[in-house]
């Protein structure tokens, strides 16, 4: 039973990071109609601006959780500055033009940043510190959770609570939603459609830009890489999950995470992937529109 | 109020408008009536700024606005109730109306409107809570109506807002209409496509075909014009 909670919770924590990368694929694609392969790559930059800035600030000799929270900050605000950045420039001036060549833009930008990352870092593993203690009055349970995987599991969820708050009650939200279901339409009741697309590329990068520092910070190093894989399996839970739907986008992300969770604790680990793969081909062929996406209906 | 001169618009290579002239003055209801494909539906989407045209000009209150990305056109009073209704289908009744008022601060004025349009169609209310996609298509086209009027227009484009109706709510819409303009001053620019209707609550009238406006008149010659009554109206002499 012990073992079970184990993989639960450690498919939760892999889930809730997950679901903070999918959720800017799933927004853009709610807005745009676009897979923006280069989120990814937002999700390492902001992996690496974290590393730079823990650097300066332990040298510095700051205290450790200061220093967590300093450096996400200043990952998410350089990440954001970078999504709206990628969309001005490689998405906009496609904006009319088939959809296709949005999406080789993307995969563009995406080799684009990873090769720009690879030259200005470099192409080795950097060892990324483990910022969070190992609370005192958790050590009871740290066999089951750590800390670290704890303070994901939190941060994620605030972050979900603080997001449904402003796409349910928010103006911006709602202009939001508006533009996803009928974007003409929102530009006809007077809604500015690229400010809500620059805004959904600030928030989904913002919050990969989190994961990027707390996964990084989990695992212990980072390379220029980490942003295709990570964002492979991201896509694939947002996919899962429905794409387009943000509890889609979440419900994907934890699904998979216990599904690779389970499968690697009670089957093998070799085969992790696989079965994250196999279990997304299952649900696509019984549930094309993904676990909560709407089929498209389109009405006269 | 509001006057298009010389209005070219293309899709693409293709031209949709040509030379197209058109005056509305403050409190009118003017109406553009012709076949499927002439360019009614164009000629709203120009002046609305989602479909730019090319070249010409559009005045509205002697401001030129035919280089306006949309939502500036709406701030300064104009709103469509385009074709099909457009409603935002998974946002609720109250959320589709909020969204017709996205441009106003005045909360209070807000809530106001609110609830004179759930007075004018008390269906509306019963559904507030209901997500737009699941009304009928009556309720829809009441929806859109008020949407649109929820940001205080002065000028209100309609696009066939009896298309797929049946009569009795058909009447009701166009009584509705009437009154937007008789106690709000509101201007009405309306195309349609059911030309007997359009010309019993206009006061003037513009015949489009093939891009190119043919005919104008007051809407009382025109329902007379032989031409017209042909073409337009179905009826043979």
């Amino acid at each position: 039973m012990e073992y079970f909670l184990e993989l639960f919770l450690g498919g939760l924590t892999r889930g809730s990071i997950y679901a903070l990368i999918a959720l800017g694929y799933t927004m853009v694609y709610g807005i745009i109609q676009l897979i923006n392969f280069a989120h990814g790559e937002i999700y390492m930059i902001g992996a690496f601006t974290g590393l730079i800035v823990i650097s300066v600030l332990t040298l510095l000799g700051w205290n450790q959780i200061a220093i967590l929270v300093i450096a996400s900050v200043a990952a998410v605000i350089y990440s954001c500055a970078y999504g709206f950045t990628i969309e001005k420039m490689a998405y906009k001036p496609l904006r009319h033009a088939p959809r296709l060549s949005a999406l080789i833009s993307a995969i563009g930008m995406s080799l684009f940043l990873q090769n720009y990352v690879l030259l200005a870092q470099t192409s080795d593993f950097l060892p990324f510190p483990c910022l969070v203690p190992d609370f005192e009055f958790w050590e009871p349970y740290s066999h089951i959770i750590t800390s670290p995987e704890l303070v994901i599991i939190i941060a994620t969820t605030i972050v979900m609570i603080l997001l449904t708050f402003l796409i349910k009650f928010t103006k911006i939200g709602k202009a939001m939603r508006a533009t996803a279901q009928d974007r003409d339409m929102a530009m006809l009741v007077g809604v500015d459609v690229n400010k809500v697309i620059s805004f959904t590329f600030i928030i989904g990068s913002a919050t990969a830009a989190l994961g990027g520092v707390l996964i990084a910070s989990h695992i212990g190093m980072v390379n220029f890489y980490i942003g295709f894989i990570a964002g492979i399996k991201a896509f694939v839970a947002a996919v899962l999950g429905g794409i387009g739907s943000i509890p889609g986008a979440v419900v994907g992300s934890l699904v998979l995470g216990w599904t690779e969770s389970f499968f690697t604790g009670y089957i093998s680990s070799d085969y992790e992937d696989v079965f994250a793969f196999l279990f997304l081909v299952f649900i696509l062929i019984f549930r094309p529109q993904g676990i909560l996406g709407r089929s498209e209906t389109e009405k006269v | 109020m509001l006057k298009l001169t010389n209005i070219q618009t293309f899709y693409g290579n293709i031209q949709a408008l040509k030379d197209v002239d058109i005056e509305i003055s403050e409190g009118e209801i003017i109406t553009l009536i012709g076949a499927n494909g002439a360019g009614k539906t164009t000629t709203l989407m120009s002046v609305s700024g989602i479909v730019p045209p090319r070249t010409g000009e559009i005045y509205f209150m002697g401001q030129p606005i035919h280089q306006m990305r949309p939502d500036e056109i709406v701030s300064l009073g104009i709103s469509q109730v385009p074709e099909g209704r457009r409603i935002f289908p998974f946002l609720t009744v109250t959320e589709n109306l909020d969204m017709g008022a996205f441009l106003r601060t005045d909360k209070e004025g807000i809530r106001e409107d609110m609830e004179y349009i759930f007075g004018l169609f008390p269906i509306l209310a019963d559904r507030r809570n209901q997500a737009g996609g699941t009304l009928s298509g009556g309720e829809q086209q009441m929806l859109a109506i008020s949407r649109a009027i929820m940001a205080r227009p002065r000028l209100l484009l309609l696009d066939e807002p009896s298309l797929g109706l049946a009569p009795i709510i058909v009447r009701q819409i166009f009584d509705i209409i009437s009154k937007i303009n008789s106690e709000h001053n509101t201007t009405i620019f309306l195309v349609e496509q059911n030309a007997n209707l359009a010309l019993k609550v206009a006061r003037r009238g513009y015949v489009m075909e093939n891009g190119r406006i043919i005919l104008t008149d007051s809407a009382k010659n025109l329902l007379s014009n032989e031409e017209v009554k042909k073409a337009y109206l179905g009826l043979s002499t």
